[in-house]
């Protein structure tokens, strides 16, 4: 029987993990508007190299992480020069059918190659079982997610804020047309942008095997909820991503624990009111372009 | 002062030219009627494909001539298809009476709906879509006792047409009964389109601003086209569950909203016909290839959509429209 | 004396960041009041004010004795006031006889049935065709009213805005620089036009080309940082010292 504690670690170890995935389609979102339904397969692509570097070439958990990391991260800007690059100034039907096409190719492939089954992932012996903390239970494994996402949050946030290339990304995210003329590549900074969101929604997929599952439908499954935590938290805004992330992380584990009937019911709902209360997100900017 | 009933005609008859039912047009529809004759097996396959038309062509109203982006129309075919079929399994079986509720009942959610589509960017007007369709679809699923959930809505009858025709199994009545609502309905939205309101919702496409500087009531009319496409999109739901006798869950799902904004994509939007040649094509080339392996389908409309994002703009009827678009305006220089 | 369009104390301030300050217009009727001041003294902002696009902090906006500062957009173009874009802000795929149709449309919605406005072919509307073309050749564009407007020049497009505007048949006219961007040849076209509005309009004119502003104002209000240095006779401007000091800066 699990307290409201429990329900809220639970929601907020989901929820760090939503943010993980999000945060690099909010930053590309608010950077390009660029309308990318697709992110949700760099995660899915992620989660797939983790399984096989771990089932295939023997490669530990905690090693494989960051090898998921760059390998995604490279493979998104393959992506992005050929697929996405074309489309910048297009419309956002044009954008959103793109990345729907993406989201088929991708979901064929994975049924392709791995089946459609659920893909198991061992994870290592000390991250298993429970730790008795505060009085609670907590699963190990979540309170290892929560830190290493705790851990990037931060790192995140001062890589915006204290280096140069935070500030130049800040910069385009808030006036395109000013950073330009300031001398900031802005394309560069996006290239950079999007390989560093993608990398993490690799990293994210990949942490997240266990706790959100991992099948060929993931890209769509999972699709709503991403757009949901970024256009809800506000396109470019870190921060905003984090608290919509944790907030929807929670209302989705409460809802689906205390009122099983409604099942997602609650967190469409509950999207609908907070975009209808912020139109521009709950943190989100008016981007002058 | 002698110049303006000497030229002004000319354009007035130019225009007329334009907006009067071209016999590539009359070629469609007789082509139509030719089907129920030349392939008797097939008539459930072609009432589909007309329906899935007709639903295409209610996306194309917003789509293609207002503008909107949505994931979620499915919402107001499911709710056609579910009123319809309620109606049916509860003792009201006359096909018109049917149609009339789903489209009352659809209109209804989408003048709701519209005013929620007021605020925000176009993408959180597309999370608010897709968000309703999901919601919806939630609620279908979770209502087992009224929806049969995951089972789909059992002991759906259909009374006689015009209390004289039965829906046999061959699906004949069904088809000319499909044929004729659709050719009504696109009929309607056709001079619609080319009335005064269309030329104000193709202004409001093409420039939000400047559309209201020049006094078009933009919000008043959004949720009045919302409202027309969930009442034509509530119809074809209708037509559905008449002619399957059953309503499956899947009506409100976001695979149909997604699978019709690819089809409404294929056969180009904003001409009237894409809808439906978008339709036939998707459904002919699924049906085809999904025999095989469902996921080469899949696989294939996924670089289908990617070659024409990057390519090729405007579909099938859009690529014929750039070509009949070249002749015209080499005729147009010898205006005066 | 009572102005056709008033704007009564107003004020409009993003954030800490005042725009419009304090400003008390009044275009008489029949006027060619020209706005001008130096750029991002708040001129286009104001005309946003006066439209509706924008909603002042504090104050009012007037026309014709009734005040509209609540009322929407669309409705002020009803109740006879229309304007134009500096940057043009057209429709690219409709012709400009659709664009100028569409407009004056717009015009007539509580005197036309449902029927006429939703089922009867734009075409089969001989009259307001007419009156479409007849003001496209008014702007010199009747050769083109079949050709997509993206494919027009930029001047064609510049008259087209005009038309646009006075689709509407409009008591009051905002012109938000007309002639930006066009070139000195065709210059000429465009003052042409200006001057053969009729009198019975109203016009704001904001504008940067000096030449134009004293040709064809008889009232001119300089704005400098949202505010109303000074307004007056074009004579009295251009002997005014403040206005010299803000063009030309100090110690002229």
């Amino acid at each position: 029987m699990l307290s409201i504690l429990g329900v809220i670690f639970d929601g907020l170890a989901y929820g760090s993990l939503l943010f993980v995935i999000s945060v690099g389609l909010s930053i590309t979102l608010g950077l390009m508007g660029f309308n990318n339904l697709a992110h949700g397969v760099f995660a899915m692509a992620g989660g797939y190299l983790l399984v096989t570097l771990m089932s295939k070439a023997g490669i530990g958990f905690l090693p494989a992480l960051p090898l998921v990391f760059v390998a995604v991260a490279l493979g998104s800007l393959v992506l992005e020069r050929t697929l996405y690059r074309p489309l910048y100034k297009s419309t956002p039907l044009i954008q959103v059918l793109l990345s729907v096409g993406i989201i088929f190719i991708a979901t064929a492939g994975a049924n392709f190659m791995f089946g459609s089954g659920q893909q198991p992932v061992t994870i290592p012996e000390w991250l298993t079982g429970q730790v008795s903390l505060m009085g609670l239970d907590l699963s190990r494994y979540r309170l290892f997610l929560m830190l290493v996402v705790a851990g990037i949050t931060l790192g995140l946030i001062f890589g915006l804020e204290r280096t140069r290339f935070g500030a130049k990304i800040r910069a385009s995210v808030d006036n395109q047309r000013m950073a330009e003329s300031m001398g900031i590549r802005v394309e560069r900074v996006f290239q950079l942008t999007f390989a560093l969101g993608s990398g993490l929604a690799g990293l994210g997929g990949a942490l997240g095997v266990d706790v959100l599952g991992l099948d060929p439908n993931f890209a769509v499954k999972y699709l709503v909820y991403f757009l949901l935590v970024v256009v809800v938290g506000g396109p470019g805004s870190v921060l905003g991503t984090l608290l919509a992330a944790l907030l929807l992380g929670v209302a989705d584990v409460a809802g689906k624990y205390y009122v099983p009937q409604m099942g997602a019911f609650i967190i469409y709902a509950a999207m609908i009111i907070l975009l209808l209360l912020f139109p521009h997100g709950l943190l989100g900017r008016r981007n002058a372009k | 002062m002698s110049e303006t009933s000497a030229v002004a005609p000319r354009h007035l008859t130019f225009l007329r030219r334009l907006e009067s039912w071209k016999p590539a047009e009359i070629a469609f529809w007789l082509a139509l009627v030719g089907v129920y004759f030349a392939f008797p097996t097939s008539l459930v396959f072609a009432s589909q494909i007309l329906i899935t038309g007709i639903f295409a062509m209610s996306l194309d109203i917003i789509l293609g001539y207002a503008g909107i982006v949505t994931l979620g129309h499915a919402a107001f075919f499911g709710i056609g298809a579910y009123t319809a079929g309620l109606l049916a399994a509860h003792g009201w079986s006359d096909p018109f009476l049917g149609l009339l509720a789903a489209g009352v009942a659809a209109g209804i959610a989408g003048y709701l709906s519209s005013f929620l589509l007021s605020r925000g960017s176009d993408l959180t007007r597309l999370m608010i879509t897709l968000g309703i369709g999901l919601l919806l679809f939630e609620v279908a699923n979770s209502a087992t006792d009224i929806t049969g959930g995951v089972d789909g809505l059992q002991g759906v009858v259909i009374g006689k047409l015009f209390g004289i025709f039965s829906f046999g199994l061959y699906g004949r009545t069904a088809y000319l009964y499909v044929l004729g609502v659709a050719f009504l309905l696109f009929a309607f939205t056709r001079s619609m389109m080319l009335s005064p309101y269309g030329l104000a919702l193709r202004s409001m496409r093409e420039n939000k601003t400047r559309a209201l500087a020049i006094g078009i009531p933009i919000t008043r009319c959004l949720t009045d086209i919302y409202t027309i496409a969930a009442v034509i999109a509530g119809v074809a739901g209708a037509l559905l569950t008449q002619t399957t006798q059953f309503v499956g869950i899947d009506v409100l799902s976001f695979q149909r909203s997604a699978d019709l904004l690819v089809m409404l994509i294929i056969g180009g939007t904003a001409t009237m016909y894409g809808g439906f040649i978008g339709a036939a094509a998707f459904l002919l080339v699924q049906n085809s290839l999904s025999d095989v392996n469902p996921q080469y389908w899949q696989f294939f409309l996924g670089i289908l959509l990617i070659i024409m994002t990057l390519y090729l703009r405007g579909g099938i009827l859009g690529g014929l429209g750039k070509l009949t678009g070249l002749f015209r305006s080499r005729r147009n220089k010898e205006r005066p | 004396m009572n102005p056709i369009l008033q704007t009564r104390d107003l004020w409009k301030a993003f954030g800490g960041l005042i725009v419009t300050k304090n400003v008390n217009l009044s275009l008489a009727r029949g006027a060619r009041h020209a706005l001008i001041g130096p750029n991002g003294a708040g001129k286009t902002t104001l005309i946003n004010q006066l439209t509706g696009v924008l909603r002042p902090s504090s104050g009012s906006v007037w026309l014709d004795g009734e005040e509209i500062t609540r009322t929407a957009p669309n409705e002020r173009v009803y109740r006879g006031l229309s304007r134009t874009f500096q940057i043009n802000t057209l429709f690219p795929r409709l012709t400009p006889l659709e664009a100028v149709a569409s407009a004056m449309c717009v015009r007539e919605r509580s005197r036309l049935n449902i029927f006429k406005r939703r089922v009867l072919k734009v075409s089969r509307r001989s009259g307001l065709i007419d009156e479409a073309y007849a003001l496209l050749q008014l702007l010199n564009l009747e050769k083109d009213c079949l050709a997509e407007t993206h494919t027009l020049a930029y001047g064609k497009q510049r008259l087209l805005e005009m038309a646009l505007a006075l689709a509407a048949k409009p008591k009051v006219l905002l012109l938000d620089e007309p002639a930006a961007g066009v070139p000195e040849g065709e210059s000429d076209e465009l003052f042409e036009v200006l001057n053969n509005l009729p009198k019975d309009i109203s016009i704001l004119l904001i504008e940067h080309d000096m030449n134009l502003v004293f040709n064809f104002a008889d009232r001119i209000t300089v704005l400098v940082n949202g505010e109303e240095l000074v307004t007056g006779t074009p004579a009295e401007i251009a002997d005014d010292p403040r206005v010299r000091e803000v063009y030309l800066g100090k110690g002229h």
